[in-house]
């Protein structure tokens, strides 16, 4: 799998040093990461450990007190008119999905292409029939939201997100609001996008999809990467006890 | 191998007779104690018409009352609208534009509300503020002495003459009423419409802050602007939320624009007041106002009533 990414390629994300705060609570400590373009980074960790700090402070959904992110050589600061530019550059996929009710599952895919880039709607709506192919749910396209299953509802936001032509794709947890029998149909498709070259953060609790698909595990715990370990060594020999612990319940059956 | 049973699709299950459910049992819609509620309604109304008929010893005439809504005009030979009706006709344009208005200010004051800025909040919470904690009727007086001494003066409203061309034409007599009230009117509908808008703002401000905190983050991580966010995503389901509150207040609106009558302006209630104090038809005078009211905010009630439904039409 690390055969694929190109390992002279600059970096598409690097965060240096990157601290958060919830008022007293640090929930970011010192994180240093860098994502190259193609590569396929799986963050886990125990709950309440910064994994989704860490993938919203990427789009700056939430703001960073200390440090520096920057996505293809634009810095995410305060600035609204960069944090909008790197937005477009970057699909995000909720735990919740977050599909807009009051729009169709076109309307939904349409919005961004149309609103930020001048697209033609008819332009646009062809382009988004094409990516609700990939997803595998182009016949729901006249639908709304409500009328979707979970896992139905989580493909439309991956390719909603896709719409935009992002070079980088952050899932956070994105089957973990879903009933048993939903998550395959969605981890099938992100497998499909990571074989296809996407570049992806992904926070997730599925460790089979995690040892499938990544390049390389970020462990996280108390707001910092404690370790960061290819899948095949971060299962069979974690490094940290913290790892280990973490690992122990998961792995025993 | 051995073949279906039923010679249709290989593969499929041989059907199985299949036991309908029980029709769901019939229940009763008219109860004997609804019934029994009806006729105690109906006696009461009898007993009050019989006092006023015979106790409070009225006498009832009609005739000089309609007059006042449409009277024969002898020198013409037609039907022309007298004061009640041109006073319906005043309190419904007072309604339009003061529910068009309202709106307006009222989106935009529940935004600025809303918005992460501190002072445009100050401003929207202080405006709502300062007019749910007055009486409308002492901000209507306070008000309206601003608007005719300073308002009216610095956009020129008071330099319109009646004969002037953007009165005096058939389409702003239909909007605006007659040329010569016009400043009369367009005190009311501004008094109306800000008085009205604080409480416009309060149900936009509960329909924006309804709107979950996912849709926000969806709308900006497909790189949408704030203006964007704003107006494709959040008030969109906000103003779908808000629909019924809304309804409300503008059928309180319609019966609210009867205060703006202390500031002398000539619409129904005013007009009404004076056709009862001048021909001492009381009842027939203000029975016909509160007709001429009534259907009007049951319009409006229809009109919401129909708008929710669409609104409900998009699935959430």
């Amino acid at each position: 799998m690390i055969g694929t990414v190109g390992q002279d390629a600059a970096p598409i994300l690097v965060m240096r040093d990157v601290c958060k705060w919830y008022a007293e609570f640090c929930a970011l400590y010192a994180v240093d990461l860098e994502v190259l373009p193609g590569e396929r980074v799986v963050v886990c960790g125990p709950s309440g450990s910064g994994k989704s700090t860490l993938i919203r402070c990427v789009n700056g959904l939430e703001t960073h007190e200390r440090g520096s992110i920057i996505l293809e050589g634009r810095e995410v600061d305060g600035d609204p008119k960069k944090i909008t530019a790197v937005r477009r550059r970057v699909g995000m996929v909720f735990q919740q999905f977050n599909l807009f009710p009051h729009l169709t599952v076109l309307q939904n895919c349409v919005l961004g292409p149309v609103r930020n880039h001048g697209i033609p709607r008819k332009e646009a709506e062809n382009l988004a029939m094409s990516v609700l192919e990939r997803v595998h749910i182009a016949e729901q396209a006249t639908k709304y939201p409500s009328q979707l299953s979970g896992g139905q509802q989580q493909r439309v936001a991956i390719a909603r997100a896709l719409c935009m032509k992002p070079t980088l794709m952050l899932f956070d947890e994105p089957t973990s609001a879903l009933d048993p029998e939903m998550i395959t149909e969605v981890l099938d498709v992100i497998v499909e996008l990571a074989d296809q070259g996407m570049t992806m953060i992904c926070v997730t609790h599925e460790m089979g999809f995690a040892r499938r698909v990544a390049d390389r595990i970020v462990f996280m715990d108390a707001g910092e990467i404690v370790e960061i370990a290819s899948p095949e060594e971060f299962f069979r020999a974690p490094q940290s006890d913290r790892a280990k612990a973490f690992l122990r319940p998961i792995l025993s059956h | 191998m051995t073949l279906p049973r039923s010679g249709r699709h290989d593969g499929e299950p041989p059907a199985r007779p299949r036991r309908l459910p029980p029709a769901r049992p019939a229940r009763a819609r008219l109860t004997p104690v609804d019934a029994a509620l009806f006729g105690l309604v109906a006696l009461a109304l009898a007993y009050a018409a019989y006092r006023v008929d015979d106790v409070l010893a009225y006498r009832w005439n009609w005739g000089q009352a309609f007059n006042f809504v449409i009277r024969y005009d002898a020198a013409t030979g037609s039907w022309v609208p007298n004061l009640l009706l041109q006073g319906a006709a005043m309190t419904l344009r007072l309604a339009l534009w003061g529910t068009v208005l309202a709106t307006l200010i009222g989106v935009v004051m529940g935004l600025a509300r809303t918005s992460t800025n501190l002072t445009l909040q100050l401003l929207s919470r202080a405006y709502v503020e300062l007019i749910r904690n007055i009486p409308p009727v002492v901000f209507i007086f306070i008000f309206y002495f601003f608007i005719s001494s300073q308002l009216f003066p610095a956009i020129g409203v008071d330099r319109l003459r009646p004969d002037s061309p953007i009165l005096a034409n058939p389409v702003a007599l239909v909007l605006f009423g007659p040329p010569n009230l016009f400043a009369n009117f367009l005190s009311g509908v501004v008094c109306l419409a800000i008085f009205e808008a604080a409480y416009v703002t309060e149900i936009v401000r509960s329909g924006i802050q309804s709107v979950e905190k996912g849709q926000w983050e969806a709308a900006r991580a497909i790189g949408l602007s704030h203006t964007r966010v704003i107006a494709d995503v959040v008030l969109p389901q906000a103003l779908r939320r808000i629909l019924p509150p809304l309804g409300g207040q503008f059928i309180s609106l319609v019966k609210d624009s009867a205060m703006v009558s202390l500031i002398s302006v000539q619409e129904l209630t005013f007009l009404s007041n004076e056709v009862a104090s001048t021909t001492r038809r009381t009842f027939e005078t203000w029975i016909i106002a509160a007709t001429f009211y009534f259907a009007m905010c049951l319009v409006f009630s229809l009109l919401f009533d129909h708008l929710e439904r669409r609104a409900r039409l998009v699935p959430r």
